[in-house]
C-alpha cells in the first residue's frame, strides 16, 4: 500500500482511525492532521472553569440556555429538563446571563461541595 | 462537486497574446475547476480573461467566484482545494501581502494551489511595475516559487506547476511569478497546446474523493489542521513541509523533462537553465524577464571576445543549491542580479544572499558580486546589462570593483540628476 493509499484508508474508515500514538515518527504521519468530531477532542476543557453554572429548582425548561451555550455542553434529558456536561463546560456564564427566569447561578468552584 | 466536461476542445494554436492572457490560457488548458478572483494591477487581466472564458462556455463546469479581497480570494481557493478541485487565481504586490495569513494556511494544509503573480513593487511609494520583492517576501510561507522569462514560459510553467504540486509526495502550493507590465501587458506569440496532449501530461483531475490526505464530505464532517499541543506532532508536521520541498527538486526536474519530451520546449533542468556557461570564465545568475535580455547581452559581450555565461534561476523555492554549486564552479566570478530587495540582509538582495549561503564552505566556489537593478520597474537596458558583464570581466582580470558600490552591493542604475 502506498503512503497516499494508507492516508486515504485511514481517513475513510472511522474504525481504522488510529490514535495519535500509533504514529511512530514524522515519516509515518500524513501531511496534515485531521480530527474526527468526537466529544472533547482537545481534552476535558471543563478544567478551565472558575465558576460553575448551577440550574436552580425554579427552572421551567425553556431551553434558552441550551440554545445559547457556545460549547454545546447543555443537553435535554428524557424528562425534558436540562443538564450541563461539566466535563466540557468552561464556565463562561452565557447561560446564566441569558436565562429569562434567572434560574442559573454561577458558583465559584471552590465554594462547591465537590469543587 | 464541479467536473470539467469534454465539450470544449482547444487545438494547438499560436496566439499573439499578453503575458497575463498566457496565464489565463494555461489555467484553461489545465482544466482548472475553481477560480477565485479579485482585481489588482498588473494581474487584473488574468482573471478578466478567465471570466471571459467562463462566460463564453469555454471552461465548462468551472466555478468562477468573485471575492471582496485577496484574503478572501485565497480563503476561497483553500476551501475549493480542500473539497478536492484543481484551483487557480492570480494576484500581485499588495494583494499578496493582504493574503499572507491565508498563504501560510494553504501551505500548512498542503493544498496544491497554483497562483500566477504579476510582480510589482511594494508600497510606499506606490508602485505597480516589475519588482519581485512581492513574491520573494513570501519566502518562508511554504509555497514553491518560480520565475518566468518569457510569455511562453508563463503558459508552460503553470502547466508544469500543476504536475509537481499535485504529486502525492509533494502536495504543496506554488507561485508562478513574472514581471508586471514587462510580461503581463506586452504581446508575443504563445503556443497554446493541444488539449489532448495537456490532458496526457497533467495528472487527472481529482476524483470525487479529492486529494489523498484531505477532502470534504458533508456526511462525515472532520476538522483539518486542528490544534496540536506542543507535546504533539506540530513540530513534525512542519518538518514534513521542508522534506516535501527537498523531494520537489527531483519532481521539478522530471516534470520539466517530460514537458520537453511532449511539447518540445526546453527549460534547462527545470530548476536552473544555463546559457553559454560551459566555457565561461565569468557568469551572472539572473531571474525573471531580465534573463531573456541578458542572453542577448551575453552574445554581444562574447562577440567582443569575453567568455561570459548566464544562469537563469527558474525556481527560488525549492532553492536549487546543488545545481547552483555545480554550475557556478565553472566560473571564477559570478554576478547575482536581483530585481528585488531584502533590506538589512548581508547583500540587500534576496537571491544574492541565498547564493552566498549556498556557496559557503564549497571548495572552488567563485567570488560572488551582488547586484541590484530595475527596482519598481526601472528600465534595465541591454547596454546596462552588457556593462554589468564587462564590469565582472574587469573584476576578474584586475580585481577592481566599481567605485560606487554601496555596502558591498552594486545598486546599478541609481538616478543622478544634474
Amino acid at each position: 500500500m502506498t503512503k497516499s493509499e494508507k492516508w486515504k484508508k485511514i481517513n475513510k474508515s472511522i474504525k481504522e482511525r488510529p490514535e495519535v500514538q500509533d504514529y511512530k515518527n514524522w515519516e509515518e504521519l500524513p501531511p496534515i492532521p485531521i480530527s474526527l468530531p468526537i466529544d472533547g477532542s482537545i481534552g476535558a476543557t471543563g478544567d478551565w472553569r472558575t465558576f460553575r453554572p448551577v440550574i436552580k429548582e425554579g427552572c421551567n425548561s425553556c431551553g434558552i440556555c441550551w440554545l445559547f451555550c457556545p460549547e454545546g455542553t447543555i443537553s435535554r434529558k428524557d424528562d425534558g429538563s436540562f443538564e450541563i456536561d461539566l466535563r466540557y463546560c468552561k464556565g463562561c456564564g452565557i447561560c446564566a446571563k441569558e436565562c429569562p427566569s434567572n434560574n442559573i447561578e454561577m458558583v465559584r468552584e471552590s465554594d462547591m461541595k465537590d469543587g | 462537486m464541479v467536473e470539467a466536461q469534454q465539450d470544449f476542445i482547444q487545438e494547438r494554436e499560436t496566439k499573439i497574446i499578453k503575458g497575463n492572457e498566457a496565464a489565463a490560457y494555461a489555467a484553461k488548458s489545465a482544466r482548472v475547476q475553481v477560480i477565485s478572483a479579485y482585481p489588482i494591477t498588473p494581474q487584473t487581466t488574468v482573471v478578466e480573461k478567465l471570466s471571459e472564458f467562463a462566460d463564453n462556455g469555454e471552461m465548462p463546469g468551472t466555478q468562477y467566484i468573485k471575492m471582496e479581497s485577496e484574503h478572501s480570494v485565497f480563503a476561497a481557493v483553500i476551501g475549493a482545494s480542500k473539497a478536492g478541485t484543481r484551483t487557480f487565481t492570480a494576484t500581485s504586490g499588495q494583494g499578496i501581502f493582504y493574503a499572507h495569513e491565508m498563504i501560510h494556511w494553504a501551505a500548512g494544509a498542503r493544498l496544491p494551489i497554483v497562483v500566477a503573480i504579476a510582480s510589482r513593487g511594494p508600497a510606499p511609494p506606490w508602485n505597480i511595475w516589475a519588482d519581485f520583492t512581492d513574491v520573494l517576501s513570501q519566502r518562508d510561507t511554504g509555497w514553491m516559487s518560480s520565475f518566468c522569462a518569457s510569455h511562453q514560459e508563463i503558459y508552460d510553467e503553470i502547466l508544469m506547476s500543476y504536475k509537481v504540486c499535485e504529486d502525492h509526495e509533494i502536495l504543496l502550493p506554488k507561485f508562478v511569478a513574472y514581471g508586471g507590465f514587462i510580461l503581463s501587458h506586452t504581446s508575443k506569440p504563445v503556443i497554446i497546446e493541444d488539449q489532448d496532449l495537456v490532458d496526457k501530461y497533467l495528472p487527472s483531475l481529482p476524483s470525487e474523493e479529492g486529494w489523498p490526505h484531505i477532502w470534504m464530505d458533508p456526511k462525515r464532517p472532520m476538522m483539518f489542521g486542528n490544534l496540536i499541543m506542543p507535546s504533539g506532532f506540530y513540530y513534525e508536521f512542519r518538518m514534513k513541509i521542508h522534506d516535501a520541498f527537498i523531494q520537489a527538486k527531483e519532481k521539478i526536474k522530471n516534470a520539466t523533462k517530460e514537458f520537453e519530451n511532449i511539447f518540445g520546449r526546453h527549460y534547462g533542468n527545470g530548476l536552473i537553465q544555463e546559457y553559454r556557461m560551459d566555457d565561461a570564465k565569468v557568469g551572472v545568475l539572473i531571474y525573471g524577464d531580465l534573463a531573456l535580455q541578458m542572453e542577448q547581452a551575453v552574445d554581444d559581450v562574447r562577440e567582443e571576445g569575453y567568455k561570459v555565461g548566464m544562469i537563469k534561476l527558474r525556481h527560488f523555492r525549492p532553492f536549487p543549491v546543488e545545481d547552483i554549486i555545480n554550475s557556478m564552479k565553472k566560473v571564477e566570478i559570478i554576478g547575482v542580479i536581483d530585481r528585488a530587495t531584502a533590506f538589512g540582509s548581508q547583500t540587500g538582495g534576496p537571491v544574492s544572499g541565498e547564493v552566498k549561503s549556498a556557496l559557503h564552505e564549497i571548495n572552488g566556489a567563485p567570488k560572488v558580486l551582488s547586484i541590484i537593478n530595475g527596482l519598481g520597474g526601472r528600465e534595465v537596458s541591454l547596454e546596462q546589462q552588457k556593462n554589468q558583464l564587462k564590469m565582472l570581466v574587469k573584476f576578474k582580470e584586475t580585481g577592481e570593483l566599481p567605485k560606487d558600490m554601496i555596502h558591498g552591493t552594486l545598486w546599478d542604475g541609481l538616478l543622478e540628476v544634474e
